[in-house]
């Protein structure tokens, strides 16, 4: 079949169209609500975050300050900073909470880039480009969690094991939790979400009514760290 | 290439000079070469202090760049003849000054081969993208306006009338590098230290009292070096603009100092409480914000009674404090300082290691080595005029 121009642009024009109706129909927007008492009934359990470092090639580096990672614990009153209280919390204080990406609505990450190496996908997944980055290092200094991890060496030869489905990087990139986009693609839940023993992290899509995450929220309390800055983040706990 | 001759002449002493530069900037190549090969591990950076020595001597050298102004535009706006001889300096200092930007700015890359993604990827909403684009407008701008300048006092005839649009272009300009610059720091929602409207201004008065002391500074040496005259005036009358940036320089850290202890905000007061008191027993930052603060008040007790501003020695003292006050000051404190306490509340300190330092050095050799190179060539143009 030989298409000429007008032809040629009108399919173009439709099938964009098509793609743009499919997803209006199908909205997706990915969030995350862990739920911390449950994950606290053991302190120690790393699970979540073995599996993660694992299957994304995290490397393992001795030092601290060149330390890279995805999710990690944090005490309570560092993950939430701005809800600390003498009394009433006390029990929660020094607590680890499991921390990662939150994925927020508007990324202050993604607005500094100065390569469009990390970007915000339809579906809210803030993503990474890491042969686009220059590791210039202004999207972890703007991100408030302390999310992004800088590869200050070469995280190659620290790998304990090696994942060959995923891929490993180069020095000089920032690298960061993803969402197990990679996963989703194939229909899985993420990594974490199913290493977890307790079923303490719930995932699902925040456009579906009926997905489990809508119905958390609408059922429970939730709060999420440092929503006074407006980044909109799309993880939320369950204390 | 254009008038380069006259930088390729020179006696004993500016030889042995120009030999020592090379050899600072070869040791640093070395270092670099290192840090290709390493990684940027190789520097004191950590993961909770990300920037550290190369972004802030960016920061600086921003400001002595746009303190050019200082002079171009008493001169060029206000017909300001006493600065008929400087102002060509004060373009090249500018030059030479963005040049070292650029570099500072490519060595803290994690991957500076693919530096130029910036451009091949343009992305109007990232102040970076606004901040290689004002400083390579203006380096361009200061490049055209001194060669086209120099080039007409060679010839002992007035610079071509196409250039004073130019001229006056790059007025607002030199404004600009220095905002655009601040507005790196001061949009950044989790960093409360550098979450302040009064940055770019704080930046600008800073940039017009450390610029044109070190431009006061390097004519004294250029009277002393070569028999140039008539540089007394328009030395004393830059001496007046340094005190004043600098008085609305400390006014502006005192209005900054007010907001974060009187409102008590914890996460506005703990980056002060590092710098000048140090925080969870970390204090490596306090003897030197100390000693720019001291610098500060002392040389403004020098600057500001006419009588200890117009004698040249103590001029130069004072001007000497002002650079090296305000290289603590912004060159050291205001970047590390906006990393310690992290987001999280982790108190990690940074100390540059010894092939960072290194680096940094040689890209100031590189900028000192092209101020040599350019003054040469200027006052060797008037010397074969008069």
């Amino acid at each position: 079949m030989i298409l000429d121009r007008k032809s040629f642009l009108r399919l173009t024009g439709l099938s964009v169209l098509a793609r743009k109706l499919v997803a209006a129909v199908t909205p997706k927007r990915w969030a995350m609500v862990v739920d911390a008492r449950k994950c606290l009934q053991k302190e120690g359990c790393q699970k979540c975050i073995e599996a993660c470092h694992r299957m994304h090639n995290v490397p393992a580096f001795a030092e601290p300050r060149h330390e890279v990672r995805w999710i990690w614990k944090e005490p309570f009153e560092r993950a939430f900073p701005s809800q600390e209280n003498l009394y009433s919390q006390a029990a929660f204080r020094d607590k680890p909470f499991p921390v990662f990406c939150n994925h927020c609505d508007n990324p202050p990450c993604v607005r500094v880039c100065p390569t469009g190496a990390t970007w915000k996908r339809d579906d809210g997944i803030v993503m990474m480009d890491w042969h686009r980055c220059i590791g210039c290092r202004y999207c972890v200094a703007a991100c408030p969690y302390g999310s992004r991890s800088f590869n200050w060496l070469d995280p190659r030869p620290r790998l304990t094991q090696m994942n060959a489905e995923f891929p490993t990087r180069t020095k000089g990139v920032v690298e960061k939790c993803t969402f197990c986009e990679e996963r989703l693609a194939r229909g899985e839940a993420p990594a974490c979400v199913e290493a977890c023993p307790e079923k303490a992290m719930v995932f699902g899509n925040l456009a579906d009514p009926a997905s489990e995450v809508r119905q958390l929220l609408g059922a429970r309390y939730t709060v999420r760290r440092k929503p006074e800055l407006g980044t909109r983040p799309e993880v939320y706990y369950i204390v | 290439m254009f008038l380069f001759e006259k930088a390729v002449t020179g006696s004993r002493k500016y030889w042995i000079w120009i030999v020592c530069l090379f050899a600072v900037i070869g040791a640093g190549f070395l270092a670099y070469l290192r840090q290709l090969q390493e990684g940027l591990g190789i520097t004191g950076l950590s993961r909770d202090v990300t920037w550290g020595l190369y972004i802030s001597q960016f920061t600086f050298l921003v400001g002595v760049a746009a303190s050019a102004v200082m002079v171009v535009l008493p001169y060029y706006l206000h017909d300001f003849k006493a600065f008929a001889k400087v102002t060509i300096l004060g373009e090249f200092l500018a030059i030479s000054a963005v040049t070292m930007c650029a570099l500072f700015i490519f060595v803290d890359m994690g991957q500076p081969t693919r530096v130029l993604n910036v451009l091949l990827h343009p992305t109007p909403n990232s102040m970076m993208f606004w901040d290689m684009l004002s400083l390579g407008g203006y380096l361009m701008l200061n490049a055209v306006i001194a060669l086209t300048t120099l080039h007409a006092e060679q010839k002992g005839i007035a610079p071509p009338r196409w250039l004073k649009p130019i001229i006056l272009l790059s007025i607002p300009w030199a404004i600009s590098i220095h905002t655009v610059t601040a507005f790196l720091y001061a949009g950044l929602p989790g960093r409360s230290f550098w979450l302040t409207a009064i940055m770019a201004p704080r930046f600008l008065a800073s940039a017009f009292a450390s610029g044109p002391a070190l431009l006061i500074l390097l004519c004294m040496a250029i009277g002393r070096l070569t028999k140039s005259s008539g540089l007394r005036e328009p030395v004393q009358k830059l001496a007046v603009i340094v005190t004043y940036a600098m008085i609305l320089n400390v006014f502006f850290v005192l209005m900054e100092l007010f907001t974060a202890f009187y409102s008590q905000i914890p996460e506005h007061m703990e980056h002060f409480h590092y710098l000048f008191a140090g925080l969870d027993g970390r204090t490596a930052l306090v003897p030197w914000m100390w000693t720019s603060a001291i610098l500060a008040v002392a040389s403004l007790a020098l600057l500001i009674p006419p009588g200890t501003r117009k004698n040249p020695k103590v001029l130069a003292a004072a001007c000497g404090m002002v650079f090296l006050s305000l290289w603590i000051d912004k060159g050291l404190g205001l970047i590390v300082g906006g990393f310690v306490p992290s987001p999280l509340g982790a108190v990690t300190e940074y100390a540059p290691t010894l092939p960072e330092a290194a680096i940094a050095l040689a890209i100031w050799a590189i900028g000192i080595l092209m101020i040599t190179v350019f003054y040469k060539i200027a006052l060797a143009v008037r010397e074969s005029l008069a």
